[in-house]
């Protein structure tokens, strides 16, 4: 039943967040955003990494595949991919992905394809003195790629890296529409259903939303802040 | 220079990709579909030889795999079989679908999500819908059914199939309780706020030129503006306009039905005559009983209030008076 307008008005909007089990639904719809960002974290930044490794061949076909790869992931919208990906694969294939399998397959080609790009970038700026110094040292490839390289290129990556990772914390809001229900969409459904006893309700919810994101990604970049310290020696 | 012309010559190739995928992935479908018609026409042949089903239907349904339509519906048998009836319905249009404090599917579409998995024999899972998808989810088969507040458009009506209406919705006129607008003579020299995109703006654009109109992009903007008395009145869905009236003393909804009524009908992916068939022989027994009028007590009529007629939305055994 709907909660009615006449002795509820009096209380603030804000309440309404703790009625029944809205703010428990709330910390819920947090946890499907988190689960669904990590785990493609997780997977895009290793598969990233080689993939970087993979741009920086010199090999013309090499060139050309990692281009068209990662220009067609920057240059389709998010929400294109996910409707491809949640809907293309039915009606072409006849495969029914779940919406948040879909979501994940999208966001880990996405996430490798930036996380490619973040990891070629990063090598690319390792000055060529350091390869030559370190040769000069009687090092041999693996050992320059394990001791000096990859140390100064992780340094590097680690902010890049972070931006990427909330990035993608945020775009999950777009998931709704392959009909994943995460924590804004449930905030939504909770302004909606008492938006006749609480019509002023939607500022109080959405900002309480923007502190889930916030103590989501903050955390986040506080371990970025320390990692980076703490290889900076 | 150069570099912008490799970056537009890249995005021109992997646009063309994209084309060619588009297309191939149709020739793909294709193909496939017409290797399972064929083994459609197999099984079809062994369930007439049982004498279990009616030989028109299953020409239909076998009509619309050849045409290539996405094909993965379920039919009546099948879902009874899972057990799991799976009904997209809105999530948040209080008071027809939406989601309540303790977490569960509640409204108008919801109570009668229900009843038909009720009558089914099987339990009923819900997909949260966004409007802009509820086309593709259903013809898809991710749901069987489409129970979001859908509204029967001719262009909806070629990619889904509609079952009988059980809702019907029209336009309605809020105005100040001082100055009701009761008819729209009344608003002959006024200024009528609407929002845009609406029916309203094409119904008062086409039939009633002559009258004002001050348009707003979200409704939020469009009631704030009513209430600072920007405008004389606001016209949107008359479902609309009642419960905001109910919700805000010193408004009176003066003029409850305006236009020609739009239907709300259930929808099922094309072809799926079973469900479709299912759905309409539902509608009328349910008629019988007057179903939807005890619908209309549970879900609406707290959010309506007590004066207004709950013909001028429930349609009752598919039939528009």
């Amino acid at each position: 039943m709907l909660v009615l307008a006449i002795d509820a008005a009096r209380e603030p909007a804000i309440s309404i967040l703790f009625r029944g089990n809205n703010f428990v639904r709330l910390l819920g719809g947090l946890w499907v955003t988190i689960r669904i960002s990590m785990i493609s974290a997780v997977l895009s930044i290793p598969l990233g990494i080689l993939f970087g490794i993979f741009m920086m061949r010199k090999n013309p076909a090499a060139k050309a595949v990692s281009r068209v790869y990662l220009d067609f992931i920057r240059i389709m919208p998010q929400l294109v991919l996910l409707f491809i990906v949640y809907f293309g694969t039915t009606r072409a294939f006849g495969i029914n992905l779940s919406g948040e399998l879909s979501a994940i397959i999208v966001f880990v080609l996405w996430g490798t394809a930036e996380m490619g790009d973040l990891v070629r970038g990063a090598l690319s700026s390792i000055p060529k003195h350091q390869y030559e110094s370190a040769a000069a040292l009687g090092m041999t490839p693996m050992e320059i790629n394990i001791y000096v390289i990859i140390p100064q290129t992780l340094r590097r990556l680690i902010p890049l890296a972070i931006n990427l990772i909330t990035r993608m914390i945020k775009t999950t809001s777009l998931i709704v529409l392959i009909g994943v229900v995460e924590v804004l969409k449930t905030g939504q459904q909770i302004i909606d259903a008492n938006r006749f006893a609480f019509p002023t309700a939607a500022l109080p919810i959405y900002g309480v939303i923007f502190f889930l994101y916030f103590f989501t990604c903050w955390p986040i970049s506080l371990l970025a802040k320390y990692l980076e310290k703490r290889w900076k020696n | 220079m150069k570099k912008s012309l490799t970056v537009i010559a890249a995005a021109l190739v992997s646009l063309g990709l994209a084309a060619c995928g588009s297309q191939g992935a149709k020739d793909a479908s294709q193909a496939s579909t017409a290797a399972a018609s064929s083994d459609a026409a197999v099984t079809e042949g062994a369930s007439k030889a049982e004498g279990t089903s009616d030989s028109a239907q299953e020409s239909k349904a076998a009509d619309a795999k050849d045409s290539g339509a996405a094909s993965s519906f379920r039919t009546v048998d099948e879902i009874k079989s899972s057990g799991t009836i799976k009904i997209g319905v809105f999530s948040d249009k209080a008071p027809f679908g939406y989601v309540d404090d303790k977490g569960e599917y509640q409204g108008y579409d919801v109570y009668y999500a229900h009843r038909i998995a009720d009558d089914l024999g099987v339990n009923v899972e819900f997909t949260s819908l966004d409007p802009a998808s509820r086309v593709e989810y259903v013809a898809t088969g991710k749901v069987d059914i489409t129970l979001a507040n859908f509204t029967v458009t001719p262009e909806r009506a070629e990619q889904v199939d509609f079952a009988l209406p059980y809702m019907k919705v029209a336009l309605g006129v809020v105005s100040p309780d001082n100055a009701v607008i009761k008819s729209v003579d009344d608003l002959k020299g006024k200024t009528l706020i609407i929002a845009k995109g609406t029916t309203a703006e094409t119904y008062f654009e086409k039939n009633y030129p002559d009258i004002k109109l001050q348009k707003y992009d979200a409704y939020a903007d469009a009631y704030n503006a009513l209430l600072d008395g920007r405008g004389d009145a606001f016209s949107t869905d008359n479902t609309e306009v009642i419960a905001w009236a109910k919700a805000n003393p010193g408004f009176t909804v003066g003029i409850e039905t305006l236009g020609d009524y739009d239907t709300i009908a259930a929808a099922v992916a094309k072809g799926n005559t079973t469900l479709l068939d299912f759905l309409n022989d539902e509608i009328k027994t349910l008629g019988e009983e007057k179903f939807f009028h005890k619908d209309y007590e549970e879900t609406l009529k707290p959010v309506f209030g007590d004066n207004t007629d709950p013909d001028s939305m429930v349609v009752e055994g598919g039939v528009i008076e």
